[in-house]
């Protein structure tokens, strides 16, 4: 099947070395009192809030998180393998801006660009998982990273990648899982949290507790270092992938040391920075790279990978945005990344649109079906209906053709112009943006998502109401879902 | 002499030398140049060119900053003796500076206030995951002109609004212009929490911190 990878054997183990001997004599930066004292009781030497870590406990530590780990759908009834050469796209993260799909206008998003994004997500073929993928700006800051989870548990049944913006906000929204559940969440888990190291080499004590509670009740934790590189990490990808590896082996050790055998995803939302304009270049070619090449890294420890790939840093949908995210969601699924976040992404991370998200989920389709590669065998040579066929005559009228179309064909979706050049301009002359913003208007008119079953939905809002209150905060004051 | 010294100067600014400009602002002091237009001639007028330069993105912002470090170096010599003299150098404003709560990096909030030291602004940084009532407290205590605040993330950006909104309970928002920074803020947002600027990059946050001092 067809694979890149970037580093070769010894590349990966000059990286792993060169890690090692950052944490051990640069260290990291470590801001959260309970896993300071967690990490010097196990032989890490700590001065101030600097922590080095001992190669050995490194090893040690990365050994013990799990291959893989089953998420599940919300009522559980399939579920996807995070881990080995498993592909699972799912909508990039967090932002604050959303396309107007009125005016193309790039603006704040609110709670109602939110909802539409995870009702067409639901509906979506090729993006198997939700995103909690905007902060929107009508909901209150303080529940902000729950009232997205609370969305998504309402309007649709796929499975989640989150994150919390606060310590409470993570065991609230384990609650909100765990009353949509009815228990069983360790061995069932429904979300994926995101726990992010600050480049260089530091750990806030947000991130760190959440990393920490995530290890105490199970839940998968995403660790994922953005460094900026030529800002905040080397220029060269070597280094960069350097010092994400050592942000990655650091948060290991606190997941592991809290409890061993939590299962970890090893993630990653490298970036060029520009020298020229100062932004963080997600789409830029070195970016996929190192994406693409972290993933390798997590490959060698045995755990999870993820990535964020498939975005860009066009602020519209345009040849830039499509060349950008073909780009991200090709090689994601050509280097096996098993967690994907991009799709619907763009003007780097700060935006999402409908409209990309509809185009993005035809390039996941389309890498789907690269990455299962072309099957060679005596049935698909076809030496016999070719001699059969002979020379001058078709293929159309063949049993061998009707038997094999739908296996050898990704189908596309209407979003790919395949008319006849007539047809076309018959058809109103439209472009894939226009064609895009048709069928998610249509999608959010016709698509129903499965309702949350009722004994879900009475547990979730006690729950849910529960943490308003601590909030004082008026269920009548949200916006509805 | 002088005109040597001050364009060894200018080169050392240019060629991103802070060694060369310690040594050489010394070398001003001892032969007799005016600290003032050493500072003036020979260190701020070529990190000018710089910053003229990456904004028509004839520079990156690499040589920006290396230049400023240079320029840096060279004013802490002069500085020294312009205070000595009681001539003490004339400050654009003060200028108070963090990153908000949750948000520890601290790259751009640094770049930042390395260019308005440059610039002439007295700069009080307060660092990073700075919480809003430390905020609140130092303008209270440090009476500046302007507040910047940085967040690079677009989940923390929102705590930009929170010390805003904390400075208008405290009664201390009239009196002080602030502007907001960071890889996610727009002239829109500027607007919707009520803040008076932002800071796109580096020298566009200089820019449009002057252009504040100018209402002042």
């Amino acid at each position: 099947m067809p694979r890149v990878t970037f580093l070769a054997e010894a590349d990966r183990d000059a990286v792993h070395d060169a890690s090692l001997t950052v944490l051990e004599e640069a260290g990291v930066k470590v801001n959260n009192g309970q896993a300071l004292e967690l990490l010097r009781d196990n032989g890490c030497k700590v001065e101030a809030d600097i922590v080095h870590i001992p190669p050995s406990l490194a090893e040690e530590c990365v050994g013990k998180a799990p291959a893989s780990f089953k998420l599940f759908t919300r009522e559980a009834e399939a579920s996807y393998t995070v881990g080995g050469d498993t592909v699972i796209y799912n909508p990039g993260s967090a932002a604050i801006y959303f396309t107007d799909r009125e005016t193309g206008e790039m603006r704040r998003a609110d709670a109602n660009d939110f909802k539409e994004l995870v009702r067409l997500t639901d509906a979506l073929p090729h993006i198997h998982a939700q995103s909690t993928a905007m902060v929107p700006h009508d909901v209150p800051d303080e529940i902000s990273d729950l009232y997205r989870l609370y969305v998504i548990l309402r309007n649709s049944s796929k499975p989640i990648v989150t994150g919390a913006f606060t310590k409470t906000g993570l065991t609230d929204m384990k609650n909100m899982l765990d009353a949509v559940a009815g228990g069983g969440l360790p061995e069932a888990p429904r979300a994926i949290f995101d726990c992010c190291p600050s480049s260089p080499l530091m750990w806030s004590d947000v991130t760190c507790q959440n990393l920490l509670d995530c290890a105490e009740h199970g839940i998968p934790a995403e660790i994922i270092p953005a460094p900026q590189m030529g800002a905040t990490s080397p220029v060269t990808i070597a280094g960069t992938i350097v010092e994400a590896n050592a942000e990655f082996l650091s948060g290991a050790v606190i997941s592991q040391l809290a409890a061993p055998g939590a299962p970890l995803v090893y993630g990653g939302s490298p970036s060029a920075f520009d020298m020229r304009h100062c932004t963080a270049r997600l789409g830029a070619v070195e970016a996929v790279m190192a994406a693409c090449a972290f993933a390798e890294m997590g490959k060698r420890y045995g755990v999870p990978t993820h990535g964020y790939l498939g975005l860009s840093d066009s602020k519209t949908v345009d040849a830039q945005s499509s060349y950008e995210s073909g780009m991200g969601i090709l090689l994601a699924a050509m280097a096996r990344v098993n967690v994907v976040s991009g799709p619907g992404m763009q003007a780097s991370e700060n935006c999402q649109s409908l409209e990309k998200l509809v185009i993005d989920d035809e390039l996941c389709g389309a890498a789907y079906r690269l990455i299962q590669g072309i099957r060679v065998d005596e049935d698909t040579l076809a030496a016999e209906v070719i001699g059969k066929v002979g020379p001058g005559g078709h293929f159309l009228a063949e049993r061998h053709t009707r038997d094999h179309h739908m296996k050898e064909r990704h189908m596309p979706g209407p979003v790919i112009d395949r008319l006849s050049p007539d047809a076309w301009t018959k058809a109103g002359m439209k472009d894939a943006t226009r064609r895009a913003r048709e069928i998610a208007d249509e999608t959010l008119r016709t698509h129903t998502p499965r309702p949350l079953p009722s004994e879900s939905e009475e547990r979730l809002e006690t729950v849910f109401k529960a943490v308003l209150k601590r909030h004082g905060i008026k269920p009548g004051q949200l916006p509805k879902t | 002499m002088t005109e040597q010294i001050l364009s060894d100067l200018r080169d050392a600014v240019l060629y991103f030398d802070p060694d060369d400009a310690r040594r050489l602002a010394q070398k001003a002091l001892d032969t007799g140049v005016d600290p003032v237009v050493a500072l003036e001639e020979g260190l701020a007028r070529p990190l000018r060119e710089i910053g003229d330069r990456f904004g028509t993105g004839e520079a990156f912002i690499t040589e920006l900053i290396a230049a400023a470090q240079a320029m840096e170096a060279g004013a802490e010599v002069l500085n020294e003796e312009i205070t000595r003299r009681g001539a003490a150098s004339k400050k654009v404003g003060t200028f108070l500076i963090g990153t908000v709560e949750g948000d520890i990096h601290s790259i751009g909030k640094n770049i930042v206030a390395t260019m308005l030291s440059t610039a002439g602004f007295k700069v009080i940084d307060l660092g990073t995951d700075v919480p809003t009532h430390t905020f609140v407290e130092k303008v209270r205590e440090t009476h500046p002109d302007i507040l910047g605040l940085s967040a690079l993330m677009t989940t923390t950006m929102t705590k930009q609004k929170e010390v805003i909104e904390a400075l208008r309970e405290a009664g201390l928002r009239d009196d002080l212009k602030i502007i907001v920074g960071g890889a996610p803020v727009t002239e829109g947002w500027v607007q919707e929490i009520g803040a008076d600027a932002c800071g796109l990059d580096a020298v566009n946050a200089v820019e449009a911190s002057l252009k504040l001092m100018e209402g002042r």
